[in-house]
């Protein structure tokens, strides 16, 4: 007798387990059953596991019978006809869905060939051990696993056109390449995805050389006139928002231009895009500091007392700026209102972002790198015939990766450029590198993909042959000009008096703990104090009670609050974060005091 | 040779004795005069080089030459594949280990040399045998209880006895000693054990067999294997498990060498100044093991460091961060509150003297450039 599990819970016994679970999956095969219900049977216990709980991963694949697969010729001329589709295979038995324990007791072949007797599934397709985004990277097959995660990794965050009504949504921080194309070396998943419907990238063409040293450590030199000819050009789109909000006692915000009398009122030059609705109109050109949508709101605190107080009941300037860095022009304004029936508007603003030195461009296999150099066309080196490579790419970055696909890709795609066709990449079953190279020989080229190249600054010979060729390349979201960041003096934080953080707040850049130990390695203590005087003040001290004292401007002189006037006190310099430490001590109630000795 | 004594006189105070007793050591035989103070020089050129000025952040330094190659360091461990049937701790586990002062660490060993006769290989194995802590199952072959007689059955090991040159009557006097309530028969290679008190029942004979098979009969305690080794020219013994005090008790053992990794150990038998040896000893072993490179000296004052109060304490705050001196030191280092809270009650002074309160208190921190001051008072 056979133990039964349904869901890992003891359900019951059988007496012929074989049979049992042959009963069940021909049941599921004709359709009795759910598709989505798997039995497995461990021999070692002799235990049978029904599954049919949620969260399982299921696949699917073809059911072999007698060494054949049940799909046959006929489905298939059915399926390309419209005359059958995936749920009927599935309802027929022809394919089924496995869930992991289920496999154990299968045999998969991976390929019609290799089907013996014993086989009882077959593989859709090799293809389905990877996501859509995987499939993409060309031949994926001829590269280290890591490279082909990689790869996926640095095509998700490429710029491309990914919706085609994108000029009216009001979408956050997005960007639409100006040129998209569709790629020369495709794989299948591209015709399966609609690929060429959302392209993301541009065919290049590609020299494999190093040039005047600016393209180490994975940078790329990048051909001037292409981008003069809008390679790698985007936008980027980012929108203002701003909401009347309703406050206790019936106040409201107010999208206005502001009055000069307003608390907190900018300069008049700061609103001057503003239409007399208090928006800006489209294709404005805005600045750091300039308005967006103006707005003021009422009063934060009001109480009764104040509805009498005139200076009081002065309106707040609340207006959406530009921050810091920021700039761009409108694209698009929206006036709408939000779910309490509040007038909200929103304005989109647009960048158009050409590509610069320390762009971030990418190809399909994971070989991800920065611009170092952007070269004027007359210095770019040339081929006989005069083609010119649109990004030099550093040779180093091949041997230690091992991006095989990479190289393919350029061989393939220099093919595929001048036999005016594509060429089929998907991995595991892609057009041959034989075949590619024959083609490639055929249409006048070496077939290893080198040619003699010039040097663009002195039109000689370059002493050896360049591997060039096309390739598709993709510009990634991530641009300088969204992230560079310097600070000499600038904003600091309320309670420790230490610059603020972050790029946003135009903070500065941490010399931590790590860094502070340098300086103290190096003995260089008096400059490792001037460091850290970001947040240095000046103190009084009282010399007899240890405790800060006070010093009165009106007077000009200092005194000690438990001490009095009659005492000696010195001024001190220590970090505005000490004297908040001793102040933080105080109110756990302990009592710091400071004995002053001079120091020389 | 009078050249020799009278530069090494001129020397005395120059340079410290272990550097002058090696060069007298290393000096070759014939050399003229004008080449040997030559020699003595260099030596003390290459002397003055080495030594760390006044003000340089030695405690710093060291810290991050240990610790920057130490995040190299994976967590793999080593393993003596088939070599040696040990596994030992060793990489990073073993550095937090010794760095940290751990009274209990994962991999005791000791490496026992053997004096004259015997570190020629001579009984060696014998002798390594004799030294591992055996118990009285490993001399049982087989073991039943005789429910109707209730009495135990145990058949002995005779190659076992003999490899320990064990006679079974031998073995009944030490079983006799450490187990009370009942006696014990020997009927050919058979013994009998019965239960002197009448009432015992089969589950308490059954408890009482397991108990008997770990009574300890021979060898040292806390050694639990052993593995006789062959190191150059010598034979040593090295032992997983490690009892220093009564290894030291055996005639054949050299006591000058033998060591044990247990640091704690190390200073309760030799003395703090053997600790410290080992940690040095330990800490750079695990450095090489890893293909890393440390100078010795940074690990040298580690040790001595950690050896300073006279007793082992670890890089923590259990350790050498609760001797010092400063309140804001220590609280900058892990649970301030309480830092703060004991010096309170105590009244305690900080005199700002080390370098994490004077940043603390944008000052600057006397080392390198800071440390000099005047020696005239300003008025």
């Amino acid at each position: 007798m056979t133990d039964v599990f349904l869901n890992n819970k003891y359900t019951g016994k059988v007496s012929d387990p074989e049979d049992f679970v042959d009963k069940v999956i021909s049941s599921r095969r004709m359709g009795k059953l759910s598709e989505s219900i798997n039995i497995f049977h461990h021999k070692k216990t002799d235990q049978i596991f029904v599954e049919i709980s949620g969260g399982r991963p299921i696949r699917p694949l073809i059911v072999v019978k007698d060494g054949k697969p049940l799909l046959s010729e006929r489905h298939i001329a059915q399926l390309q006809k419209g005359g059958l589709t995936w749920s009927d295979l599935v309802k027929q038995g022809v394919i089924e869905y496995l869930d992991a324990a289920e496999e154990e007791n299968t045999l998969v072949a991976f390929s019609e060939e290799e089907l013996t007797k014993e086989h009882t599934h077959m593989e859709i397709t090799p293809l389905d051990i990877f996501g859509i985004c995987t499939s993409l990277v060309p031949f994926g097959s001829h590269n280290h696993g890591v490279r082909l995660n990689q790869g996926s990794k640095n095509q998700k965050q490429s710029i491309g056109f990914y919706a085609t009504n994108f000029l009216v949504r009001m979408d956050m921080d997005v960007n639409i390449l100006h040129y998209p194309q569709v790629p020369l070396i495709k794989s299948i998943m591209h015709d399966i995805s609609e690929y060429e419907k959302h392209p993301s990238g541009q065919n290049v063409v590609v020299a494999v050389m190093s040039y005047e040293g600016y393209n180490m450590e994975d940078a790329i030199i990048i051909n001037k006139g292409s981008i003069e000819r809008g390679l790698g050009r985007s936008s980027y789109y980012r929108p203002v928002i701003a909401e009347e909000l309703r406050y206790s006692g019936g106040l409201i915000d107010e999208i206005s231009i502001p009055d000069k009398d307003v608390k907190g009122y900018k300069s008049e030059e700061d609103y001057k895009f503003l239409e007399g609705d208090g928006i800006i109109s489209p294709e404005a050109k805005v600045e750091e500091g300039h308005v967006v949508i103006g707005k003021v709101s009422p009063p934060r605190f009001l109480s009764s007392l104040d509805e009498y107080n005139l200076t009081s009941n002065v309106k707040r300037e609340s207006s959406m700026t530009l921050a810091h860095g920021e700039h761009g022009v409108v694209d698009f304004v929206l006036l709408t209102e939000n779910n309490e029936g509040n007038k909200l508007v929103q304005v989109r603003l647009r960048n158009m972002c050409v590509p610069e030195i320390g762009d971030k461009f990418t190809s399909r296999h994971g070989q991800k790198g920065v611009i170092g150099l952007v070269v004027p066309e007359r210095d770019m080196p040339f081929s006989a015939s005069g083609v010119k490579p649109d990004i030099i790419f550093s040779p180093h970055g091949i041997p230690s990766r091992m991006t095989v696909s990479h190289l393919m890709e350029l061989i393939s795609g220099k093919t595929a450029a001048m036999a005016g066709r594509f060429i089929d990449a998907t991995t595991f079953s892609s057009e041959t590198e034989g075949d590619i190279r024959k083609e490639l020989s055929s249409l006048g080229f070496r077939e290893n993909g080198t040619e003699i190249l010039y040097n663009g600054h002195t039109g000689k010979q370059f002493k050896v042959n360049i591997f060039i060729g096309n390739m598709y390349y993709l510009k990634l979201k991530h641009m300088v000009a969204n992230k560079m960041h310097s600070r000499a003096r600038g904003p600091i934080q309320l309670l420790t008096r230490q610059p603020t953080e972050g790029r946003a707040k135009e903070g500065g850049l941490r010399l931590g703990e790590m860094e502070k130990d340098t300086f103290v390695a190096h003995g260089t203590s008096i400059l490792l104090k001037e460091r850290f005087d970001a947040d240095k003040t000046i103190v009084p001290v009282c010399e007899s009670c240890g405790v800060i004292a006070i010093y009165d401007a009106r007077k000009n002189r200092s005194f000690c609050p438990t001490c009095g006037e009659n005492v000696s006190i010195s001024n001190v310099e220590i970090s505005y974060a000490f004297k908040l430490l001793l102040d933080e001590l105080k109110s756990l109630m302990v009592y710091p005091r400071m004995k002053l000795k001079s120091k020389y | 040779m009078a050249d020799v004594k009278k530069l090494l006189k001129e020397y005395e105070h120059k340079l410290p004795p272990s550097i002058l007793l090696d060069l007298e050591k290393s000096l070759p035989e014939k050399i003229t005069p004008a080449r040997l103070k030559k020699i003595f020089e260099r030596v003390y050129q290459e002397y003055i080089t080495s030594v760390a000025e006044p003000g340089e952040a030695v405690g710093l330094v060291c810290a991050e030459s240990i610790g920057e190659p130490g995040t190299q360091m994976t967590l793999n461990t080593f393993h003596f594949a088939g070599v040696s049937e040990m596994n030992v701790t060793t990489g990073l586990p073993r550095l937090i280990e010794i760095l940290d002062g751990r009274k209990e660490i994962s991999t005791e060993m000791m490496e026992i040399y053997l004096n004259d006769p015997f570190n020629k290989g001579k009984d060696i194995k014998k002798i390594a045998e004799s030294l591992k802590e055996t118990k009285f199952d490993e001399f049982i072959s087989e073991a039943s209880i005789d429910i109707a007689q209730l009495t135990m059955e145990i058949k002995l090991d005779s190659r076992k006895l003999e490899a320990l040159n064990f006679e079974p009557e031998k073995l009944i006097k030490i079983l006799q000693k450490s187990v009370k309530a009942c006696s014990f028969k020997l009927e050919g290679d058979k013994l009998i054990v019965k239960m002197s008190e009448k009432d015992e029942n089969i589950n308490d004979l059954y408890k009482f067999k397991e108990k008997i098979k770990l009574v300890y009969v021979h060898g040292i305690k806390g050694i639990r294997q052993v593995l006789p080794v062959k190191r150059g020219e010598e034979y040593l013994i090295v032992t997983l498990g490690s009892n220093l005090k009564d290894v030291f008790k055996l005639e054949v053992v050299d006591t000058t060498r033998t060591r044990t990794n247990n640091i704690f150990e190390t200073n309760k038998v030799l003395g703090i100044e053997a600790a410290r040896a080992i940690i040095i000893d330990e800490l750079y072993k695990v450095i090489q093991a890893q293909g890393l490179n440390v100078d010795i000296r940074h690990i040298m004052l580690v040790a001595d460091t950690m050896c300073m109060g006279g007793k082992v304490s670890g890089i923590n705050r259990y350790g050498i961060v609760k001797d010092k001196s400063s309140v804001l030191a220590r609280a900058s280092f892990e649970t301030p509150i309480r830092h703060i809270m004991d010096s309170a009650m105590m009244g305690d002074r900080d005199k700002l003297s080390s370098v994490i309160e004077n940043v603390m208190l944008n000052q600057v921190v006397p080392v390198g450039t800071g440390l000099p001051g005047l020696v005239t008072k300003v008025k």
